[in-house]
């Protein structure tokens, strides 16, 4: 049964999904139960992956190796490693929160809605899981299918051309990546094997070029400025649960496939362009902080607080240090639950006026009292508040910055100020002051389920704030592998 | 004179002979039964399509047989490709069974025009030589050209049928001058005595070639690749949709035999100038095909420029076999298999792409704008979900077998070193994601304008299923498909 947790972690859901649709919409009862059970049943299976995972073996655990396509020795081959670890969990978690949040909410094809989200939080275990490179692709691209349909079908007025923009610009990144992957199986001489290719020699020219293909594709799904347009547009129309998903686990494939791809297989082009993807970042960072601040949209808002937030993963990356790469990835995992959190709380108060333009707001305070503390408490970990989550990951990937050069970590730092004054600043025209209008004045607060998902995800904020350790032990023997392996030139 | 002849044995032939037997029982049964049971004869071409099958299979051998003094061959590679034709053909004729009732023609002609094009089809599989090539080619085209005029009062129909037809009979030209003149250089109309005549090298290159450009123009007529791509948009618009169906399905896997027959078997020592107008040709397909499907609004014309581009794709594959100026056995047949796995896979969503609109399509109705595809998610969410599968097919996207198809041919571009043309393959199959995401936004994101019950029958409700179900198992499990269009070609000549 271990050989086929990671299996499971894929299959529960996708499968699941098929009841789900087959239920139809007609019968939302039934629809929201099999949903949620389901969607629990594929939180759960993934908890062996962490209580079962060995944090002293720096390579991958967990491993279910099989032909696929034997004809191109494609492998069904499924593994994990520290790195890769915590984000199914965190997958799986953010799934069960997606489907609370839809619970009543969605009004119609709700079995779609559901089945949707599931096949996706199904096909992203996979991204996160697979270790053989067409089987990465495959579930890469296919994962844009269910977020083109939440989006285009659920979303907001705009949304058609959103869902097209999303859909064709994380293709375009793809697809070059695929005609690198090529590449690589015919260099490899006929492998698909993704740890074969970290062995693999690879001269400086090739090297760059895959490197640039590998960016693109990844920088688009990160987002990285300047291929970031596509963000904002798919957060404002995607509705609620898309969002989440959005930024709580799909932004995290593009820095994955960092990870994974590009530092391991090209290093040395990794290195040749770090000022480069440093630049990138840090522009990410500070530019993107500003943009923030000007917004009037509150999602919007939290969209390119997000692109700021993995601005400062990508820099964790290509700073090569302990403590830049395993902040990065605490960072990662932070930002799914405090982003995640965000876009809830934004649709909570969606649901109940029908806006997301902060003049809309005032003073929720005084008619929302419970949901104003946690809304503040998000927003709070948002803009990095010590013994919140956001605090951890940023405080280790300054700290890295500074040792790698201290004007880096200076301009790094920028976002602990700039984040607080976008973040603040809307809670401020938001939460308090007077009663805006008497939209405001007749909402009511936060219903029992609202509570729970809102609590929960509280819960893993504070508590990864306060003791990041479990999250930082099962990761160290593996950054600290791939540190070693990034630092050995293969020319 | 006749004490000379010798019987030719009639063993490999024996599906062709089997169907052209049963045409003429189709045609009886039509002439005394065709006015009170219509059903007859399209009863009869299923099961004589059937039996040829079964034939085929039975009479199937490891080994290549060749007959009618060297004329025609009977190998692994004709008798996959003959297989998968009749099943392209029985689905066809399943879909459009109800609109032919409904619109008066299910006439006996349709089914014997139906038999006599798989019969032309069967024996260009079979060809190895260029007067069987030619014959089966004009069986094939005359038959589809009657089809496409088969509704006689439709003027978009007849003048669709006129432009195939002139188009038709200019390519043909082109071809029966391009054979006379290979035929001038290697003295031989054999396929195997051609290749032999320029492996040796006694021959006349500037004949040669010349009369390889002419035969080159012959196949991208038939496969429809740009600059020979004309007739295409107009006649799929033209045809009834049953005989679009037809068109854009069976008929690729003909054109594929031809091109691999005629190039690979008999010009393969001029692949390295014949692949780089494949090149040629293959780019300017994908760049025109998918650029031009964006600005569609009939749905059988953006399936009609999707076609271009794709065979397009699938020509990329067969324009790899060479790498370096040399022939390595074991990537030629890799490349040759790709593109013969991608016509399989795209003769598959082909049919299932028609077949969507033959499903919406009722009596006095054509459900061929993409507009009639509006809202379908809300009025039948299966049928809306199988389309989506189509049509992520079409566009390359995983787990689907459309992308397996992109991905083996951009596999063997990439190995016979040209990364450049597969890099701007797939940005051009960027472009072409488009206008399949617009049927899918139209399924999914808007609110249906025809809201009357879909009323297809049973039949083609099932077969428009099981194509979905294919087109998305094919691409989960997609090694065993692969596997018989290798081992097809390996035991061929």
């Amino acid at each position: 049964m271990n050989q086929q947790l990671l299996s499971l972690a894929i299959w529960v859901p996708i499968l699941g999904a098929l009841p789900v649709f087959w239920a139809g919409s007609d019968r939302r009862c039934l629809v929201r139960w099999l949903a949620l059970a389901v969607a629990v049943a594929g939180f759960l299976v993934t908890i062996p992956l962490y209580t079962g995972f060995d944090p002293k073996i720096a390579g991958m655990q967990f491993v279910e190796q099989s032909p696929w396509i034997p004809r191109f020795n494609v492998q069904y081959f499924l593994g994990a490693d520290g790195i890769s670890m915590p984000f199914i969990l965190l997958n799986a978690f953010i799934t069960v929160m997606v489907v609370l949040a839809g619970w009543d909410v969605i009004e119609e094809k709700q079995a779609q809605y559901m089945g949707a989200f599931l096949v996706m939080s199904g096909l992203m275990n996979g991204i996160f899981s697979a270790l053989d490179g067409v089987l990465f692709y495959v579930f890469f691209e296919a994962s844009l299918i269910p977020m083109y349909i939440i989006i285009g079908v659920w979303g907001g007025p705009n949304r058609v051309y959103a869902a097209i923009k999303f859909f064709l610009y994380t293709l375009l990144g793809s697809l070059l990546m695929l005609v690198a992957l090529l590449w690589l199986f015919l260099e490899s001489r006929g492998s698909f094997n993704i740890l074969d290719w970290h062995q693999l020699q690879i001269g400086m020219k090739p090297q760059i070029l895959i490197f640039v293909a590998f960016l693109v594709s990844f920088a688009v799904k990160v987002p990285m400025w300047p291929v970031h347009t596509w963000l904002p547009d798919a957060h404002v129309e995607a509705p609620t649960g898309g969002s989440v998903v959005l930024a709580a686990i799909a932004l995290k494939l593009g820095a994955y496939g960092f990870v994974r791809f590009s530092l391991p297989i090209v290093p040395d082009a990794a290195h040749y362009m770090a000022n480069f993807m440093i630049t990138l970042s840090l522009i990410a960072v500070v530019y993107i902080g500003f943009v923030a601040l000007v917004q009037t949209d509150m999602k919007k808002l939290i969209a390119y607080s997000s692109i700021s937030h993995m601005g400062f993963v990508t820099l964790g990356f290509f700073i090569f240090n302990q403590l830049g790469i395993e902040g990065a990835l605490v960072q990662m995992i932070s930002h799914g639950f405090v982003s995640g959190a965000m876009f809830l709380c934004v649709g909570v108060m969606y649901d109940r006026v029908h806006s997301r333009q902060i003049a809309d707001y005032g003073g929720v305070v005084h008619t929302m009292p419970k949901f104003a503390a946690l809304f503040i408490f998000f927003a709070m970990a948002n803009s990095g508040l010590p013994a919140t989550s956001g605090f951890v990951g940023e405080f280790m990937v300054i700290l890295g910055a500074i040792k790698a050069n201290f004007w880096l970590g200076f301009l790094a730092a920028t976002t602990l100020i700039l984040g607080a004054a976008y973040t603040l600043w809307m809670i401020k025209r938001v939460v308090y002051g007077p009663v805006g209008n008497h939209h405001v004045a007749e909402m009511q607060d936060i219903s029992g389920r609202e509570f729970l998902f809102l609590a929960l995800l509280a819960l893993c904020v504070l508590g990864m704030g306060l003791y990041p350790f479990p999250f930082t032990e099962v990761m160290h023997a593996s950054v600290d592998n791939l540190l070693r392996h990034v630092a050995v030139s293969k020319l | 004179m006749l004490n000379n002849f010798v019987m030719p044995d009639l063993y490999p032939a024996a599906p062709e002979i089997f169907l052209l037997l049963m045409s003429f029982l189709v045609l009886f049964v039509d002439l005394f039964f065709g006015a009170t049971h219509r059903w007859m004869a399209a009863m009869l071409t299923a099961v004589s399509l059937l039996g040829a099958a079964l034939i085929t299979l039975v009479t199937s051998d490891a080994q290549p047989v060749l007959t009618f003094s060297g004329m025609f061959i009977d190998d692994m590679l004709a008798d996959f490709l003959k297989l998968m034709t009749y099943f392209a053909v029985l689905m066809m004729l399943v879909y459009s069974r109800q609109y032919l009732v409904d619109r008066g023609l299910d006439k006996g002609e349709f089914y014997l025009l139906v038999i006599y094009a798989t019969m032309g089809m069967m024996i260009m599989i079979s060809a190895a030589n260029f007067i069987t090539m030619y014959l089966g080619l004009e069986l094939m085209s005359l038959s589809l050209y009657g089809l496409v005029a088969i509704d006689r009062d439709s003027t978009r129909g007849t003048e669709a049928a006129m432009k195939y037809f002139v188009l038709g009979a200019l390519a043909s030209g082109l071809l029966l001058y391009g054979m006379s003149m290979v035929y001038g250089a290697t003295g031989s109309l054999e396929l195997g005595g051609v290749a032999q005549a320029l492996y040796q090298g006694h021959t006349e290159k500037t004949v040669l070639v010349f009369g390889l450009v002419f035969i080159v123009a012959g196949i991208a007529f038939k496969l429809g690749l740009v600059p020979f791509h004309m007739w295409i948009p107009d006649v799929y618009h033209g045809a009834p949709t049953a005989v679009t169906m037809f068109i854009g399905s069976a008929p690729k896997l003909a054109a594929f035999a031809m091109a691999l027959r005629l190039l690979v078997y008999g010009l393969l020592g001029l692949a390295a100038d014949w692949q780089k107008m494949l090149l040629v040709m293959a780019v300017l397909s994908i760049g025109l095909g998918n650029l031009a499907a964006i600005a569609q609004t009939n749905i059988k014309r953006m399936l009609a420029y999707s076609a271009i581009s794709h065979m397009g794709y699938m020509v990329l594959g067969l324009m790899s076999g060479m790498v370096a100026g040399k022939i390595d056995p074991f990537t030629a047949t890799n490349a040759y298999s790709s593109a013969m796995y991608y016509t399989v896979a795209y003769v598959l969503m082909s049919l299932g792409a028609f077949g969507a609109i033959l499903l919406l399509s009722r009596a006095g109705y054509e459900a061929e704008n993409l507009e009639d595809f509006k809202g379908l998610n809300k009025r039948s969410p299966w049928f809306a979900a199988m389309m989506l599968i189509m049509m992520f097919s079409m566009a390359g996207i995983p787990f689907f077998i459309g992308f397996f198809a992109k991905f083996a041919v951009l596999l063997a571009a990439i190995k016979a070193g040209y990364v450049t043309v597969a890099v701007i393959a797939v940005m051009f199959s960027l472009i072409g994601a488009f206008y399949y995401l617009r049927v899918v936004k139209l399924m999914y994101f808007d609110a249906p304008v025809d809201s009357a019950p879909i009323t297809a029958g049973l039949d083609v409700r099932v077969l428009f299923s099981l194509n979905g179900i294919a087109v998305a198992g094919l691409g989960l499990f997609p090694n065993e498909v692969m596997m018989l269009c290798t081992t097809a070609l390996l035991r061929s000549v």
